[in-house]
């Protein structure tokens, strides 16, 4: 009895072990791509990296930046960039992603590609510019029940050099068995204070970089992000502007208009933050100052699921609703979005409706 | 004496593979594998591309397996150990077969390789070198009952692909959309299988 059970785990251990020992054995013979050199820009910069991973996190381990939201897993297609030789086809990740055009010029997401051989790849030169700071959490304010605001000191390099509507990727600490994850947050500080930088930050449900910001990040922690991104920033003509954001989506439209106030920008701005109820509302005083402030600007906030019966006087109903009551012609404006790809898409149907032209609506879409 | 025995070799393995593929199809007889052919068959192409991957999945560990089998599990009195070990030598082998493909072809890693992640732990798979253990299989007739056992789900999941993508574009009533119609036509089409069996016993 004894032999049997012996025989039978000793043979089920050397089975595990032999696959086991096989399987590793073979990636590190078979995967093993040896070093490949990384052409950047025709010359301008060649980068020895390690086969076998991706683009994305091969020029990541470089210094150079490619700005991704969903950190890797082919949902965002913010990673696109051109590789010109040895990228390899396409892969059915991708695909959805890229227009024909785009096949044509060569262009890729970063995180789809791996890193095999030689390659040959173009990269918006702003990406250079991009660089990973170090810097000092000073204060993590609530700002609602499910949104805080963090105020970061940067120590190395110690100021950062941004348009106001770009957005930097912060990096999540390891904590209880999640990994290390980078995901994208708008800068809610204007960019004359370039020694810190703030965000506004909303709990996602079981999101692994916000959970670590609510209950593992503490004050006087450090915190690495790389950045800025984007290209979500004011226009330099003179239409007036509509904003509508809700929740989190505030903060590149309270740096934007904030930085407006600072360099003397007087277009006419309307500013919709749309919320559920009450408790979802911040920063009130703070736009109400500011609407006092520079007459250019206005303020509506509007509640979409306020019991009927509150002591809420301001606007009532869907955002894309009190936007359509407040401006019925659209067609000269320019408008400025942040938030959910569903309240965006609306946003933008019901703007377009209204006469304004596609080219004018500007969007920084967070699934 | 079975059947089998009396007849020449290049019969009963066209016997075999028939019989697997048709009257005992793994996928529709059996309804086995159903998740992984109810994620991928919204297209031919994938459907095409899983399908091969699992047929050359089922035919080469069904092989593998008889020989793990009858040379290590048998001789041990270790019978009994027989699902977990293949489910390891399956799953061990499908890793190594993506490697390979990784390395060798990317054509081929694009259009196959990408499902082997997949089929690792596919029951079909494990099914088919299951199944081949109740009869008294030489090595070359279980290669033919893998390999007909993996052509029947590779010809199932073609067929559902090629419906589901007609399908897709008729106006459906919401409720019935997606899984919901997919499970009707298998059943539909498990009917039609149905209808072959007791033509071959062996």
């Amino acid at each position: 009895m004894l032999v049997s059970i012996l025989i039978s785990v000793g043979f089920l251990l050397a089975c595990g072990l032999v696959l086991a020992g096989l399987l590793v054995l073979a990636e590190k013979k078979i995967l093993n791509y040896g070093t490949c050199h990384v052409d950047v820009n025709a010359g301008r910069k060649v980068l020895d990296v390690e086969g076998g991973s991706s683009l994305l996190s091969s020029l990541a381990e470089q210094n150079i930046f490619i700005p991704s939201a969903c950190g890797g897993r082919g949902s965002c297609a913010y990673c696109k960039l051109k590789v010109q030789e040895g990228g390899g086809m396409v892969g059915p990740v991708e695909e959805p992603y890229l227009s024909p055009e785009e096949r044509q010029d060569h262009v890729r997401l970063a995180c789809q590609v791996k890193v095999r051989r030689d390659l040959k790849i173009e990269i918006p030169d702003e990406l250079f510019s991009v660089s990973r700071f170090r810097a000092k959490l000073l204060h993590k304010k609530p700002l609602t029940h499910d949104i805080v605001e963090l105020r970061l000191q940067l120590l190395e390099p110690d100021s950062i050099s941004f348009e106001a509507g770009q957005y930097v990727q912060l990096e999540s600490a390891e904590y209880k068995g999640r990994e290390s994850v980078m995901r994208g947050y708008s800068i809610s500080s204007v960019p004359s204070d370039n020694q810190h930088l703030e965000l506004i930050i909303r709990r996602v449900p079981d999101g692994i970089c916000t959970t670590w910001v609510f209950d593992h990040l503490k004050e006087g922690a450090e915190v690495l992000f790389s950045g800025p991104y984007g290209f979500f920033h004011l226009s330099d003509t003179q239409a007036p502007i509509i904003c509508i954001a809700g929740g989190s989506g505030m903060a590149p439209i309270w740096a934007i208009v904030r930085d407006m106030k600072e360099k003397g920008i007087a277009r006419p701005t309307t500013y919709f933050f749309g919320a559920l109820t009450q408790r979802d509302l911040f920063f009130l005083d703070e736009f109400r100052k500011l609407e006092q402030e520079c007459p250019w600007f206005k303020f509506v906030p509007a509640l979409s699921k306020e019991p009927a019966d509150s002591g809420w006087t301001g606007e009532r109903g869907l955002i894309t609703d009190v936007v359509s009551r407040h401006f019925p012609d659209t067609s000269k404006h320019e408008a400025y979005l942040c938030g959910s790809p569903g309240m965006i898409d609306a946003s933008v149907a019901v703007l377009t409706k209204n006469g304004m032209p596609e080219a004018n609506v500007f969007y920084d879409k967070f699934a | 004496m079975t059947p089998l025995a009396d007849m020449g070799f290049l019969s009963s393995f066209l016997l075999i593979f028939v019989s697997a593929a048709f009257t005992d199809n793994i996928l529709m007889a059996r309804f086995l594998g159903m998740c992984s052919c109810l994620g991928v068959s919204k297209k031919v192409d994938t459907s095409l591309g899983l399908g091969l991957a699992v047929m050359f999945v089922t035919a080469a560990t069904a092989a593998l397996n008889y020989l793990v089998y009858q040379y290590l599990l048998v001789p041990l009195h270790l019978e009994y150990l027989r699902l977990i070990v293949f489910i390891v030598v399956i799953a061990a082998f499908t890793q190594l077969v993506e490697m390979i493909i990784e390395r060798v072809s990317e054509k081929l890693y694009n259009s196959l390789g990408i499902f082997l992640p997949l089929i690792t732990v596919n029951c079909a798979i494990l099914g088919i070198s299951l199944f081949m253990l109740n009869k008294p299989y030489s090595f070359l007739q279980a290669f033919a009952f893998g390999l007909g056992g993996g052509f029947g789900w590779f010809l199932a999941i073609a067929l559902i692909g090629g419906i589901r993508e007609k399908i897709n574009e008729a106006a459906l009533p919401k409720g019935l959309a997606g899984p919901g119609i997919t499970l009707v036509v298998i059943g539909i089409m498990a009917l039609a299988f149905v209808g072959f069996s007791g033509m071959i016993k062996i």
